[in-house]
């Protein structure tokens, strides 16, 4: 359970300012947050001050000052053996009732597990064994899910009042609308709006533009306001060119089978998220796992697979495409990038870096983890990201090189078969990006920026002192809090929405079956008193849930 | 002497092999209850040699089988050394990530049009001074233009947003969402309805929710790339019919009968795997028919009316309007927001328990974000608009009713054929492809058939002299090597009510002339 039992230190500012590489820099720079200050001893703060505004030149040869891996990254803490005792025997109980039910149930209620069975020469639709988990133990907990909500889903969300009479198999409304304090939604940089610049800007360009193309990119469905979007995107986390897609899943589903297939390899962090295994599954590429951000294990991986070329016919593999996440949402973990960069110009394979958390989230420009760790873009083959988060909109998009792009252009599914981005969408991406850049004329993207990280940073760092087991790295604006125990997922849920915080829990089979976690998303929007508030709030439900299990709060 | 010696060892070795055991007897024997077991141990042995060997040489077995390394199948990897691997390493040269472009996806790069401004009837296109008349969008009824869904998506707008931030599961679920789900129920007759975010992913997903590996496929050979997709990532197995032939899908399930009978198969989640309006061919699947094999060889039915929805039928239901079928005989039915809504998404439909199961497993359900709730409002509205006028619909066949009949023009019989050639094809939309013998007749000396590209290229010359005679129309467009049975090159016609019944006989005239001129000077 975790990588290792290295207890986790705050070390320098996990901001540290490092040259910024995306062409959306300015001269400008997030300062640690004041908690920190005091940690901090005053020569680091000069020296962060004096490098706070480095100029054009300092900027380009800087890669001598790229941060490293190690000084953000949070060691998974081990899971005490007493809680990981209770996980297990929970959900051995539960195992032991729901089949003790499905017994007793096909005795005496055959009529309710007729849709179980083959049922006049039809095979259920879905499998007993199958359906186990569903039927009996998400069933349970299932109002956790899929809460409906109405207005914008920003600082705070209005949820709609819902209540099951059947044990959570149907739920109705009750009309009540509640207020609460939103961590749930990647709103990260609080671009989630119905008013101010983006909201105008949208509206005037519905008024000129409609709202859809009706028609693929690749037939008739490409207009101008694309092309201004795809530049956009492409100066702003720097590179040569973009494509814009109208699905964020879609964007890696779709573009994966275009860069790789027979004979090729695909190298997949294990933890990667199911639209780049989707898109990878769809490609005929082989694929190998490598162990969650291990880079000696991909070292190892790489060595193998190089030296042994394909299965059975030992030729060479005609590419490798390595592919990882920027920020693992489920465990708010950075990819180690730099030493990703190593690896590459080593084994020459091809980087496909998957942003759809990072991008606007981390690095002093928001241009995601290139940025944050002060790599040079041009390092990696493909970055991908979506607009779903950041910046409040949806899709995605593929940069890298003009001639890989203008290859995807023919090649993505997506371009060629499916819808193309809608106009109120892709002008939200562009006025947002525009205001993340600075390009409107005031530092409010700055603020957000830094707001989101001061926020993160202020927000993980106090879980941690209370005495939470709380994963994710330096600087991550998804901070997991773990629970452990299936019986606490909606428990913990529950009670948080009774004092009004809005927050999503993940349990198997999304983690691991002994990590259920719940997942506080920051964002620009919380104000310090939300924060606080919701601290006070989660620590109190967290000593009635015995969530304070950490060893290592006095370390 | 030494005989004495070495017994006297021997007899010590056994008397200490013999106190051991001793004392772990008694220890053992200490142990409450234990004495039970040590006596049904040695009872069963004493007369049983045999069963002792047995039993020894199973605990061999067990160790050995617990020593041995780990069984791989298929697995041939070479013992290599280090300096081996490094060398190796060193040595391997990857292809390059993209292929270099060819002059003939240049062509294909710089020959799609732009839209300058709003999409509409009659776009302005980069490269072009006057605005377009426009036949190559799904904007049948003429829906981008409605004044009734812009203002409601303004208005929605300043109640939610744009993007939704969050998949379904985790707060993304916004009423609007629901509402939409319960309009396109009612519009189409059945108990609930789930929405993806895009039309393109929905089948794709949808097809892998239900029918995994082991489970059975029957599909059409002529359906979309994403219904091939979703069929290619079920790892189901799959078997195809002939398309749109229903002798050859009775011919296929009867086999699979057959062979169930003969083999004693366990029975499997099988599906019928259909197009209502194919994408790639315009014609329309016969759903009666359909129904019957389905009910008959005890088959579900998956069935993607991405192309009919908003248009087919006299309410625009799509196939089941048509044929006056129920729509709770088709257990799933796909569709795509995107295209005659003129919004953006695609939904499942079907009876609760289909529904309920893609919240969990739909893969582009969980885990995408949910679609903009402006969108989800403009589909709704686009849902009120096609039912508070269905005059729209019979509009809209009269405009195809005479594209069709002006291309119907003895002068272009030697060149081209039509998809539907039947003339009141409800279908909205129709390819246009040369015809074999046309090609046939331009051989080249060392050509025994038209490259793809030339084909592809001449096309393109069609559109782009109707571009310049005013009107915009496109080709067909795929993703060539990854198509199942890669259709052949055509042009592909969309009526629109946008252009008035005057305006569209003009464009289609346009097209004519285009084509007789192009395809005359092909060549000579």
């Amino acid at each position: 359970m975790g990588k290792g039992r290295r207890s986790y230190t705050i070390n320098t500012p996990a901001l540290s300012l490092t040259p910024p590489r995306s062409s959306a820099d300015h001269s400008f720079s997030v300062s640690p947050p004041e908690f920190l200050k005091s940690h901090l001893k005053n020569d680091m703060l000069n020296a962060a001050v004096s490098e706070a505004t480095p100029t054009a030149a300092q900027r380009r040869n800087s890669v001598a000052k790229q941060k490293s891996y190690d000084d953000l990254e949070h060691q998974l803490e081990a899971t005490p053996l007493y809680v990981l005792i209770s996980t297990y025997l929970n959900y051995f109980l539960l195992i032991c009732f729901g089949h003790l039910r499905d017994i007793l149930g096909k005795i005496f209620k055959r009529n309710d597990y007729k849709h179980l069975l083959n049922n006049e020469g039809y095979a259920p639709l879905v499998a007993d064994f199958d359906s186990f988990y569903t039927r009996r133990l998400y069933i349970r907990i299932r109002d956790c899910w899929n809460r409906p909500i109405t207005g914008v889903a920003s600082r705070t969300v209005q949820l709609l009042e819902r209540v099951s009479y059947d044990y959570n198999r149907t739920f109705s409304l009750t009309g009540k609308i509640n207020e609460t304090i939103n961590f749930a939604s990647y709103n990260y940089l609080g671009f989630a709006q119905s008013s101010g610049p983006c909201a105008d800007a949208v509206e005037e360009s519905i008024n000129k533009l409609g709202t859809v193309t009706c028609s693929p990119r690749g037939e008739a469905g490409s207009s101008d306001i694309h092309t201004e979007l795809e530049r956009l995107t492409a100066r702003f986390v720097g590179k040569e060119d973009a494509m814009i897609v109208s699905m964020g899943f879609a964007t890696n589903s779709t573009t994966i089978p275009a860069l790789v297939g027979k004979g090729c390899l695909i190298i997949s962090d294990e933890l990667n998220h199911a639209s780049l295994i989707f898109g990878a599954r769809l490609s005929g590429a082989s694929v190998r796992v490598f162990q969650h951000n291990n880079m000696q294990n991909l070292r190892e991986l790489l060595r193998e697979v190089i030296s042994q070329g394909q299965p059975r016919t030992h030729r060479p593999w005609k590419k490798i495409l390595v592919v990882v996440e920027g920020l693992y949402s489920m465990e708010g973990t950075i990819v180690n990038l730099p030493e990703l960069v190593v690896l590459k110009k080593e084994f020459k394979f091809y980087l496909y870096v998957d942003e759809a958390h990072s991008i606007g989230a981390l690095g002093e420009n928001g241009g995601g983890v290139c940025d944050f760790f002060g790599v040079d873009p041009a390092d990696v083959d493909i970055l991908m990201g979506t607009f779903t988060k950041s910046f409040g909109a949806a899709g995605g998009y593929i940069a890298g090189d003009k001639a890989v792009i203008d290859h995807l252009r023919l090649k993505n599914h997506a371009y060629q078969y499916a819808e193309s981005i809608s106009v109120p969408v892709a002008q939200q991406v562009i006025t947002s990006t525009k205001i993340i850049c600075g390009e409107d004329g005031t530092d409010d993207g700055r603020r957000r920026i830094k707001q989101l990280a001061e926020n993160s940073l202020y927000f993980a760092a106090r879980l941690r002192e209370l005495g939470f087991i709380v994963y994710g790295d330096q600087g991550s604006p998804v901070v997991p809090l773990l629970l452990f125990n299936p019986a606490k997922i909606p428990a913990f849920s529950r009670e948080l929405l009774r004092h009004g915080v809005a927050v999503c829990v993940v349990g198997y089979p999304a983690t691991p079956i002994i990590t259920s976690r719940a997942r506080f998303c920051l964002s620009a929007s919380h104000t310090k008193d939300d924060i606080d508030c919701a601290l006070n709030i989660i620590s109190e439900v967290g000593d009635r849930l015995l969530l304070k299990v950490s060893q290592s709060k006095n370390q | 002497m030494v005989n004495t010696e070495s017994s006297y060892t021997v007899d010590d070795n056994v008397r200490f092999i013999n106190s051991t055991v001793n004392s772990v007897y008694e220890l053992v024997a200490l142990i409450p209850g234990s004495d039970i077991i040590l006596n049904y141990l040695k009872e069963s042995y004493q007369h049983d040699p045999f069963r002792v060997l047995l039993e020894l040489f199973l605990v061999f077995f067990a160790i050995k089988y617990m020593l041995a390394k780990r069984y791989k199948p298929n697995d041939n990897s070479v013992k290599l050394t280090n300096k081996e691997i490094d060398e190796l390493v060193e040595e391997w040269q990857p292809e390059p990530l993209v292929p270099s472009l060819t002059a003939y996806d240049r062509m294909n790069l710089e020959k799609t049009p732009v839209i300058i401004g709003p999409q509409s009837a009659k776009p302005k296109v980069a490269g072009h001074t006057k605005p377009l008349m426009n036949l190559a969008t799904t904007n049948y009824i003429n829906l981008v233009a409605s004044e009734q869904i812009k203002d409601k998506a303004i208005k929605t707008l300043r109640n939610y947003g744009v993007g939704s931030c969050g998949p379904p599961g985790f707060y993304g679920t916004i009423d609007v969402h629901m509402d939409l789900e319960k309009d396109i129920a009612k519009f189409l007759g059945v108990d609930e309805a789930i929405i993806y975010a895009q039309g393109f992913s929905t089948i794709s997903s949808v097809i892998p929710a239900f029918s995994k590996r082991g489970d059975l496929l029957v599909v059409d050979d002529g359906v979309n790339f994403a219904v091939q997709k979703g069929v290619q990532i079920s790892r189901s197995n799959v078997r195809y019919f002939k398309h749109n032939d229903m002798e050859d899908l009775e011919r296929v399930l009867e086999e699979i009968r057959v062979d169930d009978l003969v083999h004693k198969k366990r029975l499997t989640r099988r599906f019928i795997v259909t197009e209502g309006l194919f994408a790639n061919h315009g014609d329309i699947a016969p759903l009666p028919k359909i129904i019957d094999l389905k009910f008959k060889y005890k088959y579900r039915l998956i069935l993607d009316e991405s192309q009919s929805i908003g248009v087919v039928g006299k309410r625009g239901a799509g196939l089941t309007d048509l044929y006056n079928v129920n729509a709770a005989e088709i257990d799933m039915i796909v569709g795509s927001m995107a295209t005659t809504l003129c919004a953006s998404g695609g939904f499942c439909a079907g009876s609760h328990e289909i529904v309920d199961h893609q919240r969990l497993s739909g893969q582009a359900y969980c885990f995408s974000a949910s679609i903009p709730a402006m969108l989800a409002v403009s589909a709704s509205e686009a849902l009120k608009v096609i039912q508070e006028q269905p005059n729209l619909l019979t509009e809209l066949q009269e405009r195809v009713v005479s594209i069709r009949q002006t291309l119907k023009h003895k002068a272009l019989d030697p060149l081209v054929e039509f998809s539907s050639p039947d003339i009141d094809s409800p279908a909205p939309f129709f390819h246009i492809r040369v015809k074999p013998t046309f090609l046939k007749l331009h051989l080249k000396d060392d050509e025994t058939a038209v490259p793809r590209e030339d084909e592809e290229r001449l096309l393109q010359d069609v559109v782009d002299e109707c571009a310049y005679q005013g009107v915009l129309i496109t080709r067909a467009k795929y993703v060539a090597e990854q198509e199942k049975i890669c259709p052949r090159p055509s042009i592909r016609i969309h009526a629109t009510t946008g252009l008035t019944k005057k305006e569209t006989e003009k464009a289609a005239g346009v097209v004519k002339a285009a084509i007789t001129k192009v395809l005359g000077k092909w060549r000579r």
